[in-house]
């Protein structure tokens, strides 16, 4: 049994191995299948495991594989623990990532890396699943980061271009902001708990033994308690991309298409979402930070949504839209309501992969009149504005647009509108988040119908769209397979039989998921009427089409993402760039530009200049160092008893 | 004779050396390699010698020898092995750099055993006297092995700042000896300890232990000390820039555990408070520093200073000073790994160019021109970055978690937002390598090639700087 629990992971890792290795010999084709054949194996396996937990008796596998790390008290083991929570992710993460794997066949053909492109996906799904089957922090920390890693590799992928670089640096450098925050809180939990096995921390706290614990009779236990949550949370805001560190994800829409549906919609921004549920016996006793979670969940919902209002970009009204979504799925975490959260992630996953992949299979076939006559007129083929009219030439991408897109417009009986309804039941009795989440929802349902109209209905708006094609099979295949699963996927937890709720039971505990049958209609009659007036809006093609749009302050704003990029560069990066080659240019002259021109510099006839400038350098060095020596003494003879 | 069982390695080294001495006139000019092998020869000896003490000592005592002036325990012996693996992994980069540069001299490599000795002397050290002793066995070669290029100007420089500085730094270091002296009347570091034990820590032995930190604090590059380290750094050669940054950084740390962390400086709040404030001024100009540079090597010097910080938070982690000093001495082991490989890669570059600029133009599109020299400095990168798997990560983790355990949640705090920043900069040269394209190599084609020394010694750092991220209890086990 246990060593069904480390194939999902070595599966993926096989094809890394193979394909990185030997991809060139292999051939693009074979290195697809290959990939795509190790992560729908590692379903398979999933897929056992998963029966495996629905009979057993605890409802949890756990494996070890000796030690990681083992020194003193802190003993890490090489463990994964397989439970209703993690087997079902499991599902999501190797389910949805062989379809968009296989989905790459069709798309990557003919990129000179391609064989590059299939090794971090398998990579990213391997490092995904350490992610969600690691049985402690730290190898969740490890998986954490891997799939930091990856999507770094990934949205570089087409690093020729200057911007994509800079995204992807973007990227990981804003997740690793959040990581101070989720490492710190790990360390914070060994010292609190003496352990990073989830079991032994839960345990503990679910005992309600916490004040007996390592800090004995401390009375700060529950200030602790909020002090290791508020840390996670800020792990959390940086992989799921919540305010204020969302500013990542737009941008990381760089990579291909198919990469980001998997990684920057379904699953790896979701690894927040699983961290704070995980760790929801942490959460529920610290009630300080949940609110906390609660209201930036709703606040990145609400701010996201506005800004996907004015976006032109195919993929990035997708991109803020996943980032209100993520919102939402916060929001219930802080709520309390760990299913609802849960279950928006899952139909979230299949929805919002179906509409990436729907985009790509868009900007694939608008791609196609520039590639065959290569026109030297270039327009950007992700740009909405060149498009319109796409329905007849793309059915099968239209109808799967059509599924995504009004299962995120949360119109029954799409999945996303199962979900979604319990969230905002879930947020009754907080006035303030409900209401901006209800706000939300009528902005999803608006932006969506824009997207719709603009880029399906109306007339071509570029040769471009008027001679777009359909995509072939290794694309439509996972349309269709996501368009089912976008459609029925609300299934899981409907009310009544509420079967995700059941099986989340271990993990989560109870909790009262409710249907509300008012607020489920107030709000079905609010999507309907916003998708009717983005239809009336934008029908004619006229409004927002033309490619210089005269933005009104408001609707620039919004296109701007609300300047936050702008503000950050202001009020961060250029003052710390300014301190560090301020710091460089006083103390260290020699440093900057002048290694780089040193052998010039050398040639032109450095000898006279150096002797002065070396003695003084010796001269300054020594007395920084007397400053230094004088300031340590002072501090001794002062702070000496 | 079991005295000298004790220090079996580092007398291996320095009788070896001395006779290489002698042995080297009889070589001729152009086969000075053989001299590099008879000294990676004797410190594999000298390996063996301190497997051997770690083996027939596995209880772990601590050993006394020469009238308590030496010492011999786990600590000891782990760190004759670091800098012995140091020592043949410097000697293997220098078969093609140091003959391309045409320092290919036999005294470079007697020299550096002798510095090995005078390192591998000061793990030993159980008194102050022998701490100052060894520490000026390790420096005075290397004062010289900074100016063997000559008549390279800025080795020339580098290496008289290095010992003007050198010297002044050694001056605070005896002042601060005698002060203790004065102090305790005794020079024996556990009987100071003892005596501080029992709360009697007088201002005048804060003060001397105060100006010992200085003298080890600029020998490690700890801000305000620091200020020699990117010239010398940068200007000698980037062999012995290899060398210093993993074997003088350990050594002057496994004085620092002796005195400060297993010693009496644990027990004194202000001094403890003092080298939490130096780890934290280290981490930031460090890394705020490395940020403003252009040139790779000029980077990783910068970077050996935020590296200093990071170790120093190890040191004023006094809460469980077993545990610090296990992490401290982790670090050491894979920093001395990553480092090695890094360097490894840029004496390559150095060798090819046949010259000293490390301009980050020199490493754009390195992936195309030798696809294993990008990949084993973007392990190194990740690694000094502390991405998990690599032995990076295990050591700083290590290190923070022990800061936290110490109540020094600030340090760790500072310690980890100091590595995001050095993200940006690390980043910036995986970039480069991977994601630029150099033009100048699809207008020649030119392939870089790797020697096979260089490249074994590459594989190796690789490896273990893996195994130990992989694996971390492979080694973490021989503490315990």
């Amino acid at each position: 049994m246990s060593t069904l629990v480390v194939l999902p992971i070595l599966f993926p890792l096989i094809g890394v191995v193979i394909n990185a290795f030997l991809g060139k010999r292999l051939g693009e084709k074979v290195v697809g299948a290959l990939a795509t054949l190790m992560c729908s194996a590692a379903f398979v396996v999933a897929l056992m495991l998963f029966s495996q937990v629905s009979v057993s008796k605890e409802h949890a596998i756990h494996a070890e594989f000796g030690t990681w790390i083992g020194v003193g008290k802190l003993n890490v083991p090489f463990g994964f623990l397989v439970d209703s929570l993690s087997s079902a992710l499991m599902l999501i993460i190797t389910g949805v990532g062989a379809l968009i794997h296989l989905y790459s066949i069709g798309y990557i053909h003919g990129d000179p890396r391609a064989n590059r492109y299939f090794v971090y996906l398998n990579l990213f799904v391997a490092s995904m699943l350490v992610l969600v089957m690691g049985s402690n922090y730290l190898l969740m920390f490890v998986g954490w980061e891997l799939v930091g890693l990856c999507s770094y590799l990934l949205i570089g992928f087409w690093f020729d271009k200057v911007k994509n670089a800079e995204a992807a640096r973007k990227a990981f450098v804003v997740n690793r902001i959040g990581d101070v925050g989720f490492i710190l809180g790990i360390m914070l939990i060994f010292v609190t708990f003496g352990t990073l096995n989830y079991h032994d921390i839960f345990a503990v706290v679910g005992d309600h033994k916490t004040a007996a614990l390592a800090l004995a009779g401390d009375p700060v236990a529950p200030a602790v308690l909020s002090a290791i949550t508020l840390l996670l949370f800020i792990g959390a805001m940086g992989k799921s991309a919540q305010l204020p560190l969302f500013v990542w994800l737009p941008d990381a829409m760089a990579g291909p298409t198919p990469a980001s549906a998997l990684i920057h919609a379904a699953t790896m921004v979701t690894a927040g979402i699983y961290m704070i549920v995980r760790s929801n016996a942490l959460f529920h006793v610290a009630a300080d930070t949940s609110n906390f979670v609660a209201l930036i969940g709703a606040l990145t919902a609400f701010i996201a949504g506005s800004i996907a209002l004015r976006q032109f970009d195919i993929k990035k009204v997708l991109a803020y839209s996943t980032v209100s979504q993520l919102g939402f799925m916060i929001a219930a975490a802080g709520l309390g309501a760990y299913t609802a959260s849960i279950f928006h992630l899952m139909t979230h996953a299949f929805f919002k992969a179906l509409l990436f992949l729907a985009a790509g299979s868009v900007i694939h076939g608008m791609e196609h009149y520039s590639h065959a006559h290569h026109s030297a007129q270039h327009i950007d083929p992700q740009d909405m504005r060149n498009m319109g009219g796409l329905r007849g030439k793309m059915p099968v991408t239209f109808w799967a647009f059509i599924i995504g897109g009004l299962s995120l417009a949360g119109l029954p009986p799409f999945s996303g509108f199962w979900s979604k309804d319990e969230i905002i039941v879930a947020a009754l009795h907080n006035p303030l988040v409900f209401a901006l989440l209800a706000c939300t929802a009528v902005f999803t349902a608006f932006y969506t119908g824009r997207q719709l109209v603009m880029v399906f209905f109306g007339s071509a708006r570029s040769k471009d769209a008027s001679h777009a094609e359909e995509s072939g099979m290794a694309m439509k295949l996972p349309l269709i397979v996501l368009s089912v699963l976008a459609l029925i996927g609300g299934g899981l937890n409907l009310p009544g039989s509420m079967w995700l709720e059941h099986w989340l039971e271990p993990v989560v505990g109870v909790h009262e998921g409710g249907f509300n049958l008012p607020i489920a209609a107030l709000f079905s009659a609010l999507a309907l009427v916003a998708l009717a007036a983005a239809w009336v809006m934008y029908r004619d093609g006229k409004r927002d089409t033309s490619l210089t749009p005269q933005l009104s302050s408001v609707s620039s704003f919004l296109n701007k993402a609300w300047q936050i990029d702008a503000l950050y560069r202001a009020a961060i990066i250029m003052p710390f760039y300014a301190l560090s080659s301020f710091l460089a240019r006083v103390f260290d002259l020699g440093g900057i530009d002048g290694a780089v021109n040193g052998i010039g510099t050398l040639t032109k006839g450095i000898a006279a200049a150096l002797r002065p400038l070396q003695s003084g350098f010796v001269r300054s060095y020594g007395l920084v160092m007397i400053v230094g020596v004088v300031a340590l003494m002072a501090w001794l003879v002062i702070n000496t008893r | 004779m079991q005295d000298l069982m004790l220090i079996l390695p580092p007398l291996i080294v320095f009788l070896g050396a001395t006779a290489l001495l002698l042995v080297d006139l009889k070589i001729a000019d152009d086969r000075k390699e053989t001299v590099a092998w008879i000294a990676m020869f004797l410190l594999v000896g000298a390996l063996i010698a301190a497997v051997m003490l770690l083996y027939f000592n596995r209880t772990g005592d601590v050993l006394y020898g020469f009238s308590n002036m030496i010492l011999t325990d786990r600590y000891a012996a782990l760190l004759d092995i670091v800098f012995a693996l140091i020592g043949i992994g410097v000697f293997l980069l220098t078969l093609r750099y140091n003959r391309v540069h045409q320092i290919m001299r036999g005294e470079f490599f007697v020299l550096t055993l002798f510095s090995i000795g005078g390192m591998m002397l000061m793990a030993h050290a159980a008194n102050l006297v022998t701490i100052f002793v060894a520490l000026e066995m390790f420096s005075i070669p290397l004062y010289v092995l900074c100016g063997v290029a000559r008549p390279r100007l800025d080795s020339e420089e580098s290496s008289l700042k290095y010992f003007l500085l050198g010297a002044f730094a050694s001056g605070f270091l005896v002042y601060g000896i005698a002060l203790m002296y004065g102090a305790t009347g005794t020079l024996d570091i556990a009987t100071m300890l003892k005596q501080v034990e029992r709360g009697q820590a007088p201002l005048l032995l804060v003060i001397g232990a105060g100006l010992m930190l200085v003298g080890l604090g600029f020998k490690v590059a700890a801000v305000p000390f620091h200020m020699w380290t990117p010239d010398v750094y940068d200007g000698a050669p980037t062999t012995v820039t290899a060398f210093m940054t993993t074997a003088t950084k350990a050594a002057g740390f496994a004085a620092l555990v002796r005195v400060f962390l297993l010693g009496p400086g644990a027990f004194v709040g202000s001094l403890v408070s003092a080298i939490a404030i130096l780890a934290a001024l280290t981490m930031i100009f460090g890394n705020l520093f490395a940020l403003a540079q252009r040139s790779v090597k000029r980077m990783l010097a910068y970077s050996s200073i935020a590296h200093a910080g990071y170790l120093l938070a190890g040191i004023a982690s006094v809460a469980n000073i077993g545990q610090s000093a296990n992490a401290v001495i982790f670090y050491l082991a894979t920093y001395a790994a990553t480092s090695l490989a890094a360097f490894g890669v840029l004496s390559e570059i150095g060798s090819m160019n046949r010259d000293e600029d490390h301009g980050l133009e020199r490493y754009t599109g390195l992936a195309k021109r030798n696809p294993a020299l990008a990949w084993v400095m973007a392990l190194a990168l990740f690694s000094l970055m502390g991405m998990p798997l690599t032995a990076g990560f295990t050591g700083k983790y290590l290190l923070f978690q022990s800061a936290v355990s110490s109540g020094l949640n600030w340090l760790a705090l500072l310690g980890v937002i100091t590595s995001v920043i050095s993200a940006f900069y690390y980043l910036r040269v995986i970039v480069h390598m991977f994601m630029k394209e150099d033009a100048t190599v699809a207008a020649n084609n030119e392939q870089y090639y790797v020697s096979k020394p260089s490249l074994v010694m590459m594989t190796l750092a690789s490896v273990a700087v893996v195994a130990l991220g992989l694996l971390p209890t492979l080694l973490l086990n021989m503490f315990a």
